[in-house]
């Protein structure tokens, strides 16, 4: 298989978004402090919501929002840092 | 661990702000200088794959779950100061786009989860790597111990902004936060130890590849 490396590894990263929706919906470590020590009421409301709780807007089934929101977010950030790490290489061969 | 803004007082977020700022600042220019063809799809792969993973919450005890961080296997990969790029990236997205971890705290969480985690578990790797002098089964027990160490830190961190902040007492907050996150340490260490054995595998160039 002559498939480039990188490709395999971000087919990898969109297949976790694929199944993200099988993620535990328990809170996580911090949440769970927070809420066991009565201050999780603290956490104030976003000053805007853009995909809030890894859920797409406007998408009925919630299964679906999340993996949108999953695969959205991972191309975001491979594009984002793919680009950061070029500028940064083009900074030493200019 | 993606602390949401209301939970740090103003001094505590300054100051992580400037840390994480400095640190950003730093990793540019220690990144750059070998920052190569192959690097670049490294660090957006690294980044994707951090992302996706952090949203595979897993169950730990007691109704609680924790998620993949993901600094040591980027510092082993990469080097700590590209790990630094790497997580800033994922909770800048994260927090802009997904509403996860506070704006104002975003300075708390890339010292958290990038630079505590990324350095320590860098340098527990490095050592334990050395002591077994690289064989494959020792490079291996080294990055797990450190995935483990990277996330116990952080945790620990994280406890004492909360702490030095006044929204939970110190002797309550390391405890309880060092706890739970003794146990997702461990699925840190065994993701990052999954990861890399597959790398080793199948394509152990890509380990040689730390830019800082």
């Amino acid at each position: 298989m002559k498939s480039k490396w990188w490709i395999i590894g971000l087919s990898i990263a969109l297949l976790l978004a694929v199944i993200s929706p099988i993620a535990s919906k328990f809170p996580d470590g911090l949440d769970r402090f927070a809420e066991d020590n009565n201050f999780v009421d603290k956490a104030s409301e976003p000053a805007f919501m853009v995909v809030p709780d890894y859920s797409f807007p406007g998408i009925d089934n919630e299964a679906t929002a999340t993996i949108v929101a999953g695969l959205l977010g991972t191309l975001l950030l491979f594009g984002f840092v793919f680009g950061l790490a070029s500028m940064l290489k083009s900074k030493h061969e200019a | 661990m993606h602390i949401p803004d209301g939970f740090l007082s103003a001094p505590v977020a300054v100051a992580t702000g400037v840390v994480a700022v400095a640190a950003i600042a730093v990793a540019v220019k220690q990144t750059n200088k070998k920052m190569g063809e192959k690097q670049v799809p490294m660090m957006g792969v690294l980044a994707a794959f951090i992302f996706a993973a952090q949203m595979l919450n897993f169950p730990v005890a007691g109704g609680t779950s924790g998620h993949f961080i993901g600094a040591a296997l980027a510092a082993i990969l990469l080097g700590p100061w590209a790990t630094v790029l790497i997580l800033s990236s994922v909770l800048v997205v994260q927090s802009l786009v997904f509403q996860d971890g506070g704006l104002l705290a975003l300075g708390a969480n890339i010292t958290n989860m990038g630079l505590i985690a990324g350095f320590s578990s860098y340098y527990i790797y490095k050592g334990l790597d050395a002591l077994s002098k690289h064989n494959k089964a020792g490079t291996l027990v080294g990055a797990g111990i450190g995935a483990w160490f990277g996330v116990v830190l952080a945790s620990l961190a994280c406890a004492a902004e909360l702490s030095i902040s006044g929204t939970s007492p110190w002797a309550i907050a390391v405890p309880a936060m060092g706890g739970v996150h003794i146990l997702i340490g461990v699925g840190e260490g065994l993701i990052t130890v999954a990861v890399l054995s597959l790398i080793m595998a199948t394509r152990a160039d890509l380990l040689k590849l730390q830019v800082a």
